[in-house]
């Protein structure tokens, strides 16, 4: 009898497929990533490592094109239980998250697993805006940025400066120097409330809302149309009537990073993250360098908090799940993980044995990488006080909305700062309202 | 004479059941929940929620931002149809005297219904870019006329005529086969006693054509409503301070990004109970000035 050739075989292939998957079957689990672009291709680039270094798990890692998306994904993935092990949510987010309880404490996690993590060799400027009012670090820190102050060094030789400006009142004498040396754009701008509110309040330590922005009660208030952020804005305004700034948007063409990048503004006001994009942008078109924001002068300067996100652990998994995270986040807060992330975003470390080590090697002596230290410089100028630890203000993402659109119609000249300002904090109050109702009786953890 | 009907009754079923399944799972599923959301303050990881009765319709019927938003949405609604409409028709017209060419151009007019609202949106954003469009000859000629970037007016109107590109070819394609449905002799008598073009327009094919019109006007004005959220959300995100937030995109920039399900709830169901106002209204207004013949 001719046994048909194809079907044997297809059927033994079968069985030793089978037999091979039955032996050596890797822990799967699931890590939702809102980075896209370049910097999602870095995170790609991590979970490629992780799994190549190991081989009793796998991650496997989705882009969610997106932080408003990477959250907003997760939440309807969470209500039909098919939500990922690890998710990456941005700092607007912190608030929801650890408001629902839906997720496993990473300090917890790490001591059940007994994997030994120094808590304290993390920046406090970045630990406090991810841990508990005890100190308890509820995500992983991972991809932590702040806004630094881009500047052409060319251009503002050009202009007869040889040191970038450090205080807002050089920043505008440098402004006008600019147009003066016939410069169009000397600062392309958008309004940004991470860097002209959030950070701006930070550096200069004057609280955003009360209870030291959020993080001692569920009643807190807005005050920032109180503050120096207002005279901050106010300026912001003049320097657009004048001509001393334009308005950079992707949607009105370039963006302002863009537009900086291409050696038409001479200044830009951006996270340090985007260090290696402009880097590869410019690609060597002009001198370029970065600062510290700068200050009012005669101010104080505090430490800038942490922008971009940390991984979280979501509830609701599998032991071998969590095991799997537990080894992912390990391998992440590794010293060479850490130089590779550097190597590859423009993010900075987020241990001090991680930063420096990189310094021991050099590593910021030289383009492309010169220039990052800035960044930590601004985040630990000074031990996080309380009004400096971060933001915990529950639907933060509507309150920035509310601030971005008065702001645009303060710059389109249809009201006044002030009068923008306060119904932005006004609104935003209600929203700040809204979510102390939706977790009555709850506690910030 | 006896009336013709089907047996089989678990045949019929079993073919309308699909479509059943599908529009209560995608409509009245999502809707009930939605109506449900709405009464009470719903926590985004769904911890747990309070019921509030009517309190998220009251918050956002006494917001000031909730009608500036409807009104642009009217403003939007209005504008689109008119200027599809008008020009859908237009384009019938001609297309219906059989000018030269009205061939290619029947068929060319009927491909943009296939596009999407996103890539409508992207393309009318670079045409439309005020320093690296088309636009920006404009701006050339006459500096900082045209800026959507920074004008409220200027974003909306850019939303409009975006949106009104969408729906032409939709009346269009209804238009032609609505005029086409006209009998011929009647327009040639017409020619015969001396009529002119733009008469026999006015006084004979206008007229029989108001059913179309009127169905092509609640379809444009629905469609309005729902389907501008691709175009905004490419296009302006919804404006400089707020100039282009339709409805539509509110719900989504409330619910998704800014996670007040409650409140994007209760806006999605006085969206949907505006929406079939309207038509009701249609129905029953305007449909006693349609000829059926």
């Amino acid at each position: 009898m001719k046994l048909p050739v194809l079907s044997t075989s297809v059927l033994a292939f079968a069985a030793l497929t089978g037999a091979a998957m039955a032996s050596g079957e890797k822990i799967k689990f699931d890590y939702w990533y809102g980075l896209s672009g370049q910097l999602g291709e870095a995170v790609a680039g991590t979970c490629d490592r992780f799994n190549a270094s190991q081989d009793q798990y796998e991650i496997s890692c989705v882009g969610q094109d997106g932080y408003a998306n990477a959250v907003q994904n997760t939440i309807a993935a969470f209500r039909a239980k098919q939500h990922p092990t690890v998710v990456q949510a941005y700092d607007a987010g912190t608030a929801d998250l650890m408001m629902s309880g839906e997720f496993y404490p990473v300090s917890k996690m790490m001591a059940d697993f007994n994997i030994d993590i120094d808590w304290n060799d993390y920046f406090p400027g970045i630990a406090n805006y991810y841990a508990s009012s005890t100190g308890e670090l509820f995500s992983m820190p991972f991809n932590s940025s702040t806004p630094v102050m881009y500047f052409n060094t060319a251009e503002l030789k050009a202009a007869g400066l040889d040191t970038p400006p450090a205080t807002w009142e050089e920043f505008e004498a440098a402004l006008v120097a600019l147009k003066a040396s016939g410069k169009d754009c000397a600062y392309g701008y958008a309004p940004d409330s991470w860097i002209d509110l959030e950070q701006f309040s930070m550096a200069h330590g004057v609280p955003i809302a009360t209870n030291n922005n959020g993080y001692d009660g569920l009643d807190s208030e807005y005050v920032y149309n109180t503050t120096l952020h207002v005279k901050h804005m106010e300026n912001i305004k003049r320097w657009y009537d004048d001509g001393l700034l334009e308005i950079r948007t992707s949607q009105g063409g370039l963006n302002a990073r863009d537009s900086f990048a291409q050696g038409e503004c001479s200044f830009y006001l951006g996270s340090i993250a985007s260090h290696a994009t402009v880097g590869k942008l410019v690609d060597g078109a002009f001198e370029w360098d970065v600062a510290m924001i700068p200050v009012f002068e005669g101010t104080e300067r505090k430490n800038t908090v942490v922008g971009g996100a940390s991984l979280w652990v979501l509830s609701g998994k599998s032991d071998d799940e969590y095991r799997g995270a537990a080894e992912y986040l390990k391998f992440l807060a590794t010293v060479e993980s850490e130089e590779w992330w550097s190597a590859n975003t423009g993010y900075i470390p987020v241990t001090k044995s991680g930063f420096d080590a990189l310094n021991a090697k050099g590593f910021y002596d030289n383009p492309p990488y010169k220039g990052r230290e800035v960044a930590i410089q601004s985040l630990t100028y000074t031990e996080p006080g309380p009004l400096t630890r971060g933001i915990r203000l529950g639907g933060f993402i509507q309150a920035r909305s509310e601030w971005v659109n008065e702001v645009q119609a303060a710059l389109q000249g249809t009201k006044t700062m002030q009068e923008a300002l306060d119904t932005s904090v006004a609104r935003s109050n209600d929203v700040l309202d809204k979510f102390a109702r939706t977790y009555r009786g709850k506690q910030l953890p | 004479m006896r009336r013709a009907y089907f047996k089989n009754n678990w045949v019929a079923a079993l073919v309308v059941a699909p479509q059943l399944l599908i529009i209560f799972v995608f409509f009245y599923w999502p809707t009930g929940q939605a109506l449900y959301w709405a009464f009470t303050l719903e926590q985004p990881f769904g911890g747990g929620s309070e019921w509030v009765g009517f309190e998220n319709f009251q918050y956002l019927l006494s917001d000031g931002r909730y009608w500036d938003s409807v009104w642009i949405s009217t403003v939007y609604a209005l504008a689109t149809t008119v200027l599809a409409m008008g020009m859908a028709m237009i384009l019938a017209l001609f297309a219906d005297r059989q000018l030269r060419g009205y061939q290619s151009f029947r068929i060319g007019l009927i491909w943009p219904y296939a596009v999407a609202a996103p890539a409508i949106g992207l393309a009318f954003r670079f045409i439309f870019n005020p320093s690296a469009g088309v636009a920006s000859y404009l701006n050339y000629a006459f500096p900082d006329v045209w800026n959507p970037v920074m004008n409220g007016n200027h974003a909306l109107t850019m939303v409009i005529i975006a949106g009104a590109w969408k729906q032409v070819s939709y009346s269009f394609i209804f238009f032609l086969a609505g005029l086409q449905s006209i009998p011929r002799s009647l327009t040639e008598a017409s020619a015969i006693d001396g009529a002119r073009v733009m008469r026999r327009m006015w006084d004979i094919q206008l007229p029989l054509l108001t059913p179309t019109v009127f169905f092509l006007v609640i379809i444009n004005i629905t469609d309005s409503f729902t389907d501008s959220f691709g175009i905004v959300s490419t296009m302006t995100a919804g404006g400089p301070a707020r100039a282009t937030n339709l409805m539509v995109y509110k719900i989504y920039e409330d619910g998704f990004r800014g996670l007040d399900y409650s409140g994007a709830a209760a806006q999605s169901i006085i969206l949907m109970f505006l929406v079939i106002a309207l038509t009701f209204f249609q129905f029953k207004y305007v449909e006693r000035r349609v000829h059926y013949t």
